[in-house]
C-alpha cells in the first residue's frame, strides 16, 4: 500500500522511464562486462597479429579493419604499456596539449581506450571533452521533418532554424518516395534567411548519395557502423562498404560523417555479451580506420536503453569523449526524446552542453515533437526559449540565439514562397496560397492544408528519374525572383570544388566560410585558451526577447497616474489616543504611484483609511523620508501615533503594523509578501490596527502562501525598492500629509465595491 | 550525371602521386622550404581554398572558380559535373589532413580522388559488391583489376582486395 505522497511520486514523469539492472549476457551494461576482453595487444614483424587478446586467426571483420587501418602500429607497443590511470590523468592535465593525447590515443586498442576513460569520473569526462573536440567553436544540427511532409512547412522549418543559428540540417522521410521534394524544401529554406546550412536528407545509402550528387543535399550523415559482424551485417554493409561510400562521397566534393552508438547492438541482438561502451569503440575505431572526418554518436535512437542501465548517461559521455579521443568530428546526439523528466533529460544536455561539441545536438528537434519522424527529439520547438536562457544562465555557447517574432515570420514566409515558385517553375504539384500561409503561422503540420499525396510521390519520382539536380532549383529560383536564394544554393554547391569542408569538423558560415579543425583547432589549455564568448556573441545570446531594461520598471505610464498628497509641514508626535498613524514610504504616491501588483498607491492609502474609520478610529498620513525599510518606518510612524499603533507602508506594498514601544524590526503583524495583498488585505490591515489601538483581541489578516511570488517579482521589488531608497534623505523629520481628496472619495461606492472583491 | 564531355578534362592524364602532388602543389603556388620539406604551416596556410585560393580551384571538367555564377547556371552553360572536385584539390585536401595528423582521413581524400573519373553507375556497383554477401572474392579482385586498369586507381583496388582477402577468411 502507498501513502497518498508516494502515490503521486509514483506517477512523476521519471517513473514513466524505463530502468533495469545489468544483464551482461545480452550486452545490456555499459562498462566492463565480465566477458569484456582485456587490453592488450602484440606486433610482429610490423603486423598485428593479437589484438585484445584475442589472435589474428579469430579476428572478426572489424577487428581485422581496425588491425589494419585503425592503429598506428609504430606507436603502440610504447602506448599499450602505459597505466591507464596515468593516461586518464593526462585527458585532464591542462598540461598535456590535445595533439599529443590525439597521437596517443591513435595508438592503443579498443579495450585500453574503454579501460582509460573509465577511469575518470563524469566531470573529469566533462573537462576531457571540452579539451579534446576537435573545432574550438561549438555548434548545432537541427531536425526539420513533418508528418505531412508539407514542402511549404519544411521550407518555413528550416528558415526558422537557420535565423536560430543551425548551422546544419537534417530530415528524413515517412514515404521514402517523398526524399527528393524534403531535400529540396530544406535546401531552399537553408538559404532563405541571412544564414546558411548545410541540409542532409536521411533515407538509404544509395538514394543518399544519389541526393547529394543531384546537389539536392549538401552533406550525408547516416553511414551506420555496428560493433559487432552480426550487426553490421544486420544493416547490410562491412567496414570495407561504408569506407568506400565514404570515399565515393568525397570524390565528389561532399561531406560525410558516420553514425554508431551505444545500445544498438545489444537492441539488434547481437551484442555478443559485450558491454555497450567496448562495442562503440569498436566502431569508433572503425570510422577512423574508414577515413571519415567525423560521427554522431551518443547512443542517438537507442538513448533510451543505455538510459535503462547503471551509467547510462556517464556512459554516452564516455562516447562522445572517444570519438574525440580519436580526432573525429562529434555530433553528440541529443537527438531522441532520452527521458519523460525534463529534469532528467536537461541533466543529461549538461553533459555535452556544458563542455561543447562540434554539434551539441544531432538534431534538436526544430519543429514540435509530434512532427519529428527521428523519434522525438530530446528537445524541440517548445524548450527552444528554455535553450537560450540556458545560454544566458551558464554563459556557454549552444550554438543558437534569440530571434524576433517578426524576424521568424519574415522567414518562414519568404521560405514558403520560395518553394511554391520553384515548384511553379518546375511544374510540380502546385503549393498554393494558403499552404504558405499556413506553412508561416502554423504549430505543426496539423494545421497545414493536405496535399494530393498520390500527385506528389509521383511527381516526385519523376523528379528523381528526371535526374533533376541542385541547378534546376538554382534557375528556378533566380527565374522567379529569388536571386538571393538563388545565389547561396549556388555558393554551396560551389564549396564542392575546394573540399574545404571534408575537413575535420567542417561547418559552413555564411559567406560561405568554412571553418573546421583546421582553420579554427580546438587549442583549449586551461583558463583563458580555448573557446570563448566575443563580446558580440555574448551580447546576443544575453539579449532575450523577454528580457526588460530595469530602468523602466516602475516607469509605467500606470505608474505615474495623479499625484494626490500635499505635505503640510513636520509631523509631530501625537496626543490622540484614537488616532492611528499611516506611515508611508519616502517614495510613496510621489516618485512612485502604485505598488508591485499595481494596485494604485491612492487606492491603497483609501482602503486603509477605511479600515480604520470601520472601526471608528481616526487615520492620519506621515511621511517618513529617513528610511525605506519596512520596519523602521512603521516604527518611526509608531513614535508619531497618539494611540502608539501605526501602519507602516514601502511603495512596492510592503505593510508592517508597528506599536510605540517594540523595537524597530519587530512588529505586531507583518506582510511581506506584497504579491499576496489585495485592497481588501489592505482594509483589514486598517481594521486590525485600529482593533490593537482599542485592545480587541484580533485574528491576524490571512496570508496566502505563494512560492513562485518571489521569482516572480523580486526583480521589480528590487527596482521598486531602489527607487525609494533614492528618496531617503536621512536627517529629514517625517512631514504630515494632507490627503483630502481621499478624503473626498472615502466611502464611495467605488471603493466599497473593491473591498468586497 | 557524367562528366560533360564537351570540356577539356584537366583531371585526366595525371596517374599517380606524384603527378597529383605536384598539380596539387601548382594549385596553391606552394614551395619547398630551403629544408627541402614543406612546413604544416606552408600546407595549411592555403586552406580554406575556397577563400584563400578560389582562383586556382578548376573542375575535372575543366571549369574554373570564376566560371561558375548565376549567369552561367541560367545560361545553361554550366551542368552538375562542372560542380565538382578535382583531384588535384582533393589531394591538396589530403595533404592538409596529413600536416594535421589525420592519415586516415587523406587516405579516404587520395581513394577519392581516384575516384573522380569513375562514372557514377560504376562507384555504385563496387559499393554494392563490397557489401556483405554480394561477392566472391574473384568478382572483388575483377572490379579491383578494372579500377586499377581503368581509372588508375590504385589506392582503390589495393583496399578492394583487402576487403577481399578479409571477407574470405
Amino acid at each position: 500500500m502507498k501513502s497518498k505522497r508516494l502515490d503521486l511520486s509514483s506517477r512523476r514523469p521519471v517513473n514513466q522511464d524505463s530502468f533495469i539492472q545489468e544483464w551482461p549476457e545480452t550486452g545490456l551494461i555499459l562498462f566492463n562486462s565480465p566477458f569484456d576482453p582485456k587490453p592488450g595487444i602484440r606486433i610482429s614483424r610490423g603486423r598485428l597479429c593479437e589484438l585484445d587478446g584475442k589472435p589474428e586467426a579469430e579476428f572478426d571483420l572489424i577487428d581485422r579493419f581496425i588491425a589494419r587501418y585503425a592503429i598506428d602500429l609504430t606507436r603502440a607497443e610504447e602506448a599499450m604499456a602505459l597505466d591507464s590511470t596515468e593516461v586518464a590523468r593526462r585527458l585532464i592535465d591542462i598540461g598535456v596539449p590535445r595533439q599529443e593525447l590525439v597521437e596517443l590515443f591513435g595508438a592503443l586498442t579498443p579495450a585500453k581506450i574503454v579501460e582509460v576513460v573509465n577511469r575518470l569520473n563524469t566531470v573529469e569526462m566533462m573537462m576531457a571533452l571540452q579539451k579534446m573536440r576537435a573545432r574550438r567553436t561549438p555548434s548545432n544540427q537541427a531536425h526539420v521533418t513533418n508528418r505531412k511532409e508539407n514542402p511549404a512547412l519544411l521550407a518555413a522549418d528550416a528558415a526558422e532554424a537557420v535565423e536560430r543559428g543551425f548551422s546544419e540540417l537534417e530530415t528524413t522521410v515517412g514515404v521514402s518516395r517523398y526524399a527528393p521534394f524534403n531535400a529540396l524544401a530544406l535546401l531552399i529554406g537553408s538559404q532563405t534567411g541571412r544564414g546558411t546550412a548545410l541540409t542532409q536528407c536521411a533515407v538509404e545509402e544509395a538514394l543518399s548519395l544519389k541526393l547529394a550528387l543531384l546537389g539536392l543535399t549538401t552533406y550525408a550523415e547516416t553511414l551506420s557502423v555496428y560493433g559487432t559482424e552480426k550487426a553490421f551485417h544486420d544493416g547490410d554493409d562491412t567496414p570495407w562498404s561504408k569506407a568506400f561510400l565514404a570515399s565515393a562521397y568525397a570524390s565528389r566534393g561532399i561531406k560525410v560523417r558516420f553514425t554508431s552508438g551505444t545500445g544498438s547492438e545489444a537492441l539488434m541482438g547481437h551484442a555478443e555479451a559485450k558491454s555497450m561502451l567496448y562495442l562503440e569503440a569498436r566502431c569508433l575505431m572503425a570510422i577512423k580506420g574508414a577515413g571519415s572526418q567525423g560521427v554522431q554518436n551518443g547512443s542517438i535512437s537507442c538513448i533510451a536503453l543505455p538510459e535503462s542501465l547503471p551509467g547510462g548517461v556517464r556512459g554516452v559521455l564516455a562516447e562522445n569523449l572517444i570519438a574525440t579521443l580519436l580526432d573525429l568530428e562529434l555530433a553528440s546526439g541529443n537527438d531522441a526524446l532520452a527521458s519523460h523528466s525534463s529534469i532528467r533529460k536537461s541533466a543529461k544536455l549538461m553533459l555535452q552542453f556544458l563542455p561543447g561539441t562540434d554539434y551539441i545536438f544531432s538534431g534538436y528537434s526544430s519543429m514540435p515533437k509530434e512532427d519529428n519522424l527521428f523519434g522525438g527529439g530530446n528537445f524541440d520547438a517548445h524548450d527552444l526559449d528554455d535553450y537560450n536562457v540556458l545560454q544566458r544562465d551558464m554563459q556557454v555557447d549552444g550554438g543558437l540565439r534569440p530571434v524576433s517574432d517578426e524576424d521568424v515570420l519574415k522567414v518562414r514566409r519568404r521560405a514558403a514562397q520560395a518553394v511554391q515558385a520553384v515548384f511553379r517553375q518546375l511544374e510540380l504539384p502546385p503549393v498554393s496560397e494558403a499552404e504558405v500561409e499556413a506553412a508561416t503561422r502554423a504549430e505543426s503540420s496539423t494545421d497545414m492544408p493536405e496535399r494530393d499525396v498520390v500527385g506528389d510521390l509521383e511527381a516526385a519520382g519523376r523528379f528523381l528519374e528526371e535526374g533533376r539536380s541542385g541547378l534546376d532549383v538554382i534557375r528556378a529560383l533566380a527565374r522567379e525572383g529569388f536571386d538571393d536564394i538563388a545565389r547561396k544554393v549556388l555558393a554551396l554547391q560551389k564549396l564542392r570544388l575546394s573540399g574545404d569542408h571534408l575537413q575535420t569538423s567542417a561547418m559552413v558560415l555564411p559567406g560561405p566560410k568554412v571553418v573546421s579543425a583546421v582553420n579554427d583547432p580546438n587549442d583549449y589549455r586551461g583558463p583563458g585558451t580555448g573557446y570563448s564568448l566575443s563580446p558580440e556573441r555574448r551580447q546576443e545570446i544575453a539579449s532575450l526577447n523577454q528580457a526588460l531594461d530595469p530602468r523602466e520598471i516602475g516607469r509605467e505610464p500606470s505608474a505615474q497616474s495623479g499625484g494626490f498628497l500635499r505635505e503640510t509641514g513636520e509631523a509631530h508626535a501625537g496626543t490622540d489616543p484614537g488616532e492611528i498613524v499611516i506611515a508611508l514610504g519616502p517614495a510613496f504616491g510621489t516618485a512612485l504611484r502604485s505598488t508591485l501588483l499595481g494596485i494604485p498607491h491612492r487606492e491603497v492609502l483609501q482602503a486603509l483609511i477605511d479600515g480604520i474609520r470601520a472601526e471608528g478610529l481616526r487615520p492620519r498620513a506621515v511621511k517618513i523620508y529617513a528610511t525605506s525599510d519596512c520596519g523602521f518606518i512603521g516604527h518611526r510612524g509608531a513614535q508619531l501615533s497618539g494611540s502608539g499603533i501605526a501602519i507602516g507602508i514601502q511603495s512596492k506594498g510592503t505593510t508592517i503594523i508597528h506599536q510605540r514601544d517594540l523595537e524597530p524590526l519587530n512588529n505586531l503583524e507583518l506582510f511581506p509578501q506584497a504579491p499576496n495583498l489585495d485592497l481588501s488585505s489592505y482594509r483589514t490591515i486598517g481594521k486590525n490596527a485600529a482593533k490593537y489601538a482599542k485592545g480587541e483581541p484580533v485574528t491576524p489578516v490571512p496570508t496566502r502562501i505563494d512560492n513562485t511570488a518571489r521569482l516572480k517579482y523580486i526583480v521589480r521589488t528590487t527596482v521598486l525598492h531602489l527607487h525609494e531608497t533614492r528618496q531617503v534623505v536621512k536627517d529629514r523629520k517625517a512631514r504630515e500629509l494632507d490627503w483630502s481628496p481621499i478624503q473626498a472619495a472615502a466611502g464611495s461606492g467605488a471603493v466599497e465595491k473593491v473591498t468586497q472583491a | 550525371m557524367e562528366p560533360d564531355s564537351g570540356r577539356g578534362r584537366i583531371g585526366r592524364g595525371r596517374e599517380g602521386d606524384t603527378g597529383l602532388r605536384g598539380a596539387a602543389r601548382r594549385l596553391t603556388g606552394c614551395v619547398r622550404a630551403p629544408g627541402g620539406k614543406r612546413t604544416m604551416s606552408s600546407i595549411t596556410d592555403n586552406y580554406p581554398l575556397s577563400e584563400k585560393n578560389p582562383d586556382r580551384l578548376t573542375t575535372p571538367t575543366g571549369a574554373s572558380w570564376n566560371d561558375i555564377d548565376l549567369q552561367s547556371v541560367l545560361d545553361g552553360t554550366l551542368s552538375m559535373s562542372d560542380l565538382r572536385i578535382a583531384p588535384e584539390t582533393l589531394e591538396l585536401q589530403a595533404q592538409i589532413a596529413e600536416s594535421a595528423g589525420r592519415s586516415q582521413l587523406a587516405e579516404n581524400l587520395r581513394r577519392a580522388a581516384e575516384l573522380v573519373n569513375v562514372p557514377e553507375a560504376r562507384i555504385l556497383e563496387v559499393y554494392q559488391a563490397l557489401r556483405p554477401g554480394r561477392s566472391t572474392p574473384e568478382r572483388l579482385e575483377q572490379l579491383a583489376g578494372e579500377l586499377e586498369s581503368q581509372y588508375q586507381a590504385r589506392r582503390c583496388a589495393r583496399f578492394l582486395r583487402e576487403a577481399a582477402q578479409a571477407y574470405d577468411s
